[in-house]
């Protein structure tokens, strides 16, 4: 909410203008009361995440924060073009990589970055995704650093998590300061679930017969995300289902219900390639179910999103996503990336050793906030550490510099402070159209300073706002 | 809908009934102790037979005690039969089927677990024991309020339904097949005033005295109290309203469906052989033998919903 200038109160980002007034009329302790009463609302709603072994805390709430982030039509529409340059380029990226490959032929992208790696599926290659579509639901982490500066973080193409938060927290905002929403022109982000579903059901494959039948693949009621995995297939309409469910029938994939069983034509699955099928990858797999590979080779069925993405959001590729925009789109990259060192490069490597002290370190393949290094937040034990891990394995990791994020306010006992954010949208591609609810999943760093907003990792989050000006 | 939808929402209704069935014994149980109305003991024992705790309890606890008894049956984590497990695992099979239930629903069933979580994590004191037992019971009735108010009448409402009436009609018989001797004709029609006060926890434990009153007048009476808990079609805990309303959720799951699976002919055969008959030819033919059988049927009856709608991965 403040600029640059800091905390005089004078520096006010004009999005935050209409909010700030708003926040100035209210008696002393109505936002405290109500923050406190948001934390029962979650609870009821059973909008609580799990966490892998804390047997004690199986079910855990994320930290919501009252004050929402606030984004001007004007950010909002620039944002979003170079979100949508950005996934369009992803797409093509992916039908070539598992066709002709020419981006390796130009010689843009290294060949072994493909060949070497794990997220890349040779199963996926000469095949057609029905409707074109590999990646039908995309997170974009984005950050920003000043007035006019977004990075993009991450490309999330595989499964994307966290738009349940988006929506509740919507909701809980409407339901504590409904004036608000009378007062200040704020976009609509309650369209997703019926645009979601609109989108999946567009890419149904060959083999379906009148209205897809659209299901929501879930690990299990003990998933970390299994509220979201819930609460998406319910506000769509669409079955949750889990592999046992499922098994492979007369070549379509059918679901166990009470009057026998079903063909299913579009599964959004939140479960990773590896689990998919236990006869095509991951041989140990519960999860998924056995076939349902060959069957979406066939026709049968649609995979939302197309097993591969990942090769997309892969880490090791990210420094290359301007050399990937331009190729594909012909234009210059709207959004900017964070400038990355490769470790698996001698002189890059050299030179992340000798300011370990000031960058962030992250695993190639590794996910939410975990194996990472912070430079100037570690100690020296841990920079040695890390030392170590670079020598013996450099192609394991990047290293970007730590960025100064921006900070947006929030809610405390003692008011207003400032915290570092970052930004998800959720990007919906279908085959003739790339939706973008405005708004998204704002995370935020609770702990004064800290740089890390993943919720496994004591992050909060906060209602987004895009003004319809 | 999924075979594992229409399974958890049966189960999800089943446990739902099973606590508040449970919280009644327990009233009923509690209310003879404090008068000294007969052997607390015994009754203590019965409560405990009637839910098939018994053994289970008698590996925790020696004696059964209002005390000993309560805390097994209320809020012992570890006993799966107790009260706060039931409405746990309520609130897991609601959980698993989210998307089956309305908005309401889902949440007055966590809200109910939140609540009673918070309630039965100490040890009660016995003053607070019919404050607890009316929480239980309040809490149920919020859920079964939501259903009522909220549900679609689909295949997934029949399921819960089928849920509710087969745990209920298993628990009055149960209540029967425990009390089932202090209703034989053999004994003294007039009845003691501690026969009297037996009959009266009977009702008391299917929270049916007043309606029973209402219908017989103060004269309280095995045969017409067998009557009222077997055949009477508008008692609602009642065998022949169970049902009666068992063959409707079918009938309707059938019409639905377009097909008349064997659990809707096992349904109105069992209504017809054991709710078609007078309290005479039962009585004549043997209550307890009765029940032994009805209870068996029942219990055929579920399993076979369970092969008929694909509740579980058959081979």
């Amino acid at each position: 909410m403040l600029g640059s200038g800091g905390g005089n109160g004078e520096d006010i980002r004009p999005a935050y203008q209409a909010f700030r007034q708003w926040l100035d009329r209210q008696p002393d302790n109505r936002v405290l009361r109500k923050s406190e009463q948001a934390e029962n609302f979650f609870r009821k709603i059973g909008i609580t995440f799990n966490v892998y072994g804390e047997d004690e805390a199986d079910e855990r709430l994320i930290p919501f924060d009252v004050v929402p982030r606030v984004l001007s039509g004007n950010e909002w529409r620039k944002l979003s073009k170079g979100i949508e340059q950005r996934v369009r380029a992803i797409n093509a990226f992916l039908h070539d990589i598992y066709h002709r490959q020419e981006i390796l032929r130009a010689g843009r992208i290294p060949q072994s970055l493909i060949a070497n790696n794990d997220a890349f599926l040779p199963k996926m290659m000469g095949f057609d995704p029905p409707g074109g579509i590999y990646t039908h639901i995309i997170g974009t982490d984005i950050v920003r650093t000043g007035p006019d500066e977004f990075y993009v973080l991450e490309d999330n193409a595989r499964t994307p998590s966290g738009v349940s938060y988006m929506l509740e927290n919507r909701e809980i905002m409407l339901q504590m300061f409904p004036e608000l929403f009378a007062e200040i022109p704020i976009c609509e982000v309650s369209d997703y679930p019926s645009w979601l579903r609109r989108s999946l059901s567009a890419c149904a494959p060959p083999a379906c017969m009148g209205r897809p039948t659209v299901a929501v693949l879930t690990p299990g009621t003990y998933n970390s995300a299994y509220f979201e995995h819930s609460f998406i297939a319910d506000q769509m309409g669409a079955e949750l289902i889990e592999g046992s469910d499922l098994r492979v029938v007369d070549g379509r994939v059918a679901m166990r219900t009470t009057q026998g069983y079903k063909p299913v034509d579009v599964i959004y699955r939140r479960i990773d390639d590896d689990f998919l099928d236990p006869l095509n990858f991951n041989p140990d797999s519960m999860l998924g179910v056995p076939g349902i590979f060959d069957v979406y080779r066939a026709g049968g069925v649609t995979i939302a999103n197309a097993p591969g993405t990942g090769i997309a959001d892969d880490k090791a590729l990210y420094s290359y996503m301007p050399d990937i925009v331009e190729f594909y789109t012909g234009e210059r990259p709207l959004l900017q990336n964070v400038p990355t060192w490769r470790c698996s490069e001698p002189d890059q490597l050299a030179e992340v050793l000798d300011r370990l002290e000031e960058l962030v370190v992250k695993e190639v393949h590794g996910s939410g906030g975990y194996g990472m290094l912070i430079g100037p937040a570690a100690s020296k034990a841990e920079i040695e550490e890390f030392r170590a891990k670079l020598k013996a394995k450099p192609d394991g990791y990047i290293a970007q510099p730590t960025l100064a994020l921006s900070t947006v306010p929030i809610y405390t006992e003692q008011g207003l402070a400032p915290r570092h954010v970052d930004f998800r949208p959720f990007v919906l591609m279908a085959p003739n159209s790339i939706d973008i609810v405005p708004g998204g999943l704002t995370r935020v760093a609770m702990n004064e300073g800290s740089l890390v907003v993943n919720s496994s990792q004591g992050g909060g989050t906060k209602d987004t706002w895009v003004l319809d000006d | 809908m999924l075979g594992k939808t229409a399974s958890g929402l049966f189960w999800m209704f089943r446990y739902l009934e099973r606590a508040e069935s449970t919280a009644r014994l327990l009233d009923a149980g509690f209310r003879i102790a404090l008068t000294r109305a007969g052997s607390s003991r015994s009754e203590w024992e019965s409560v405990l037979t009637t839910t098939g705790q018994l053994q289970g309890f008698r590996q925790r606890h020696g004696e059964a005690t209002s005390t000993t008894v309560m805390e097994y049956l209320l809020s012992d984590r570890s006993n799966p039969a107790s009260i706060i497990s039931m409405v746990k695992a309520a609130r897991d099979n609601a959980r698993a089927v989210r998307i089956a239930l309305t908005r309401e629903v889902w949440e007055a069933t966590n809200e109910s677990w939140m609540t009673l979580d918070k309630l039965l994590s100490g040890r009660i004191p016995e003053a607070d024991l019919p404050d607890t037992l009316t929480t239980i019971r309040q809490q149920n009735a919020l859920v079964r309020g939501a259903t009522n108010g909220t549900m679609l009448r689909n295949d997934g409402y029949n399921f819960l339904r089928l849920g509710t009436f087969v745990e209920r009609a298993d628990n009055t018989a149960r209540i029967l097949d425990v009390k089932y001797y202090l209703l034989l004709p053999s004994i003294s029609q007039v009845g003691s005033t501690l026969d009297i006060k037996q009959w009266e926890t009977i009702l008391r434990s299917v929270s049916a005295l007043r309606s029973y009153t209402w219908l017989h007048g103060a004269t309280v009476n095995p045969r017409d109290i067998a009557q009222f808990l077997i055949l009477h079609e508008q008692m609602p805990r009642s065998l022949a309203f169970c049902y009666n309303k068992i063959c409707d959720n079918l009938g309707y799951l059938e019409k639905d469906y377009d097909n008349r699976t064997q659990a809707c002919e096992m349904a109105e055969a069992i209504r017809t052989d054991y709710l078609g008959r007078s309290m005479e030819m039962i009585f004549d033919d043997g209550l307890h033998e009765y029940i032994e059988d009805f209870l068996a049927s029942n219990s055929r009856l579920a399993k076979q919903i369970t092969a008929d709608y694909s509740f579980e991965v058959t081979a």
